[in-house]
């Protein structure tokens, strides 16, 4: 039987993308403004949630979706041990958060109550850097003690970021990550990227970030005020 | 690891246009990557046998048109081709690049019987 050529010309992963920009247009319209974290295992994702949450206790109203690849609560139990309100998502193995599961989340949560989400990805450098969620930033934290080779192998996380936290900064005077090296890697990938060093254990670079972030938290409330 | 969620949807519009094509049976699929996408061809290939069986699709072979992935030099204005992995370039040493392609994630076409 002869074969007829038909032409789809259609990204793979765009109904991912449809919905991501379905849970966007939600949380504009409901004033809250949301992130998400990026990051390899132990980079200090949860760590650097915690503390954010620390020091904008009092100053706004924060939620946490916490995703994992194993049926655990630990992040999240942290997460209301500080009196914020939290969501597990469990993805049963696999290895990134898709847009579908934060649309299911936000249905456990109640958003419109806060003035930020954070969603913690699952930990790998590879797979979330496919999958958009729908939040209005994106976030890389890259911990030192990973290597300053990480941008140069893991190419596609650094891109389409709006922010990098380089973490474990006190660790600094123990290894010998080459910081120029990273962020030359950091620069190709991503020109002019925002990027705090911090430390979670010493809290150095942590007012910048926390200004950083309540600006635009400050910036999206106007906009849609607007 | 995400070519299963990857190869799902790779599914999912290969039977949205089939059905609108009103294929009987598809084929052939056509997709083009760019080597910047970390995607392992074998892997989708191993989804797609396990995941098509039963659908329009079923039988069908996937093509995978491959695009280099190219950075350009903003010291000496040479082009070139990297591997996946950045690296300098390889005219003049310089890490002052910028990424012109290789970030290709499509279903171009799809081949079907009536």
């Amino acid at each position: 039987m002869a074969t007829e050529k038909v032409q789809v010309v259609e990204k793979i992963l765009d109904a991912n993308d449809q919905v991501a920009s379905q849970t966007q247009t939600l949380l504009t319209g409901s004033g809250v403004f949301s992130i998400n974290i990026m990051a390899s295992p132990g980079a200090g994702k949860t760590s650097v949630i915690l503390k954010t949450i620390e020091k904008l206790s009092g100053k706004m109203r924060i939620g946490v979706i916490e995703g994992d690849t194993a049926p655990v609560t630990i992040d999240a139990d942290k997460v209301m041990a500080m009196g914020m309100p939290a969501v597990q998502i469990n993805t049963g193995g696999q290895c990134h958060l898709d847009a579908m599961m934060i649309d299911r989340a936000l249905k456990h949560i109640d958003y419109k109550a806060l003035d930020l989400i954070i969603v913690e990805n699952v930990g790998n450098l590879i797979c979330p850097a496919a999958f958009k969620i729908g939040t209005h930033a994106n976030v890389v934290i890259s911990s030192v003690p990973e290597g300053d080779d990480k941008p140069y192998k893991y190419t596609n996380i650094y891109r389409g970021i709006d922010v990098l936290l380089i973490n474990k900064i006190d660790l600094l005077p123990y290894l010998d990550f080459r910081m120029d090296y990273f962020q030359q890697g950091v620069e190709i990938l991503n020109p002019g990227l925002t990027t705090f060093k911090v430390s979670c254990k010493t809290e150095e670079g942590f007012d910048q970030w926390i200004h950083w972030l309540s600006q635009q938290v400050d910036e999206f409330k106007n906009r849609i005020h607007a | 690891m995400h070519e299963l969620a990857v190869t799902e949807s790779i599914l999912q519009i290969a039977e949205k246009h089939a059905h609108q094509a009103n294929a009987s049976k598809v084929t052939d699929i056509f997709l083009v990557i760019g080597n910047l996408s970390s995607i392992v061809d074998d892997s989708v290939v191993f989804y797609w046998e396990m995941i098509s069986k039963g659908t329009v699709c079923e039988d069908s072979v996937i093509h995978f048109n491959r695009l280099p992935a190219t950075l350009y030099c903003l010291v000496c204005d040479h082009t070139f081709e990297i591997p996946g992995e950045l690296i300098p370039c390889p005219n003049c040493g310089s890490y002052q690049l910028k990424i012109q392609s290789g970030e290709e994630f499509f279903l171009e076409s799809i081949e079907i019987e009536r």
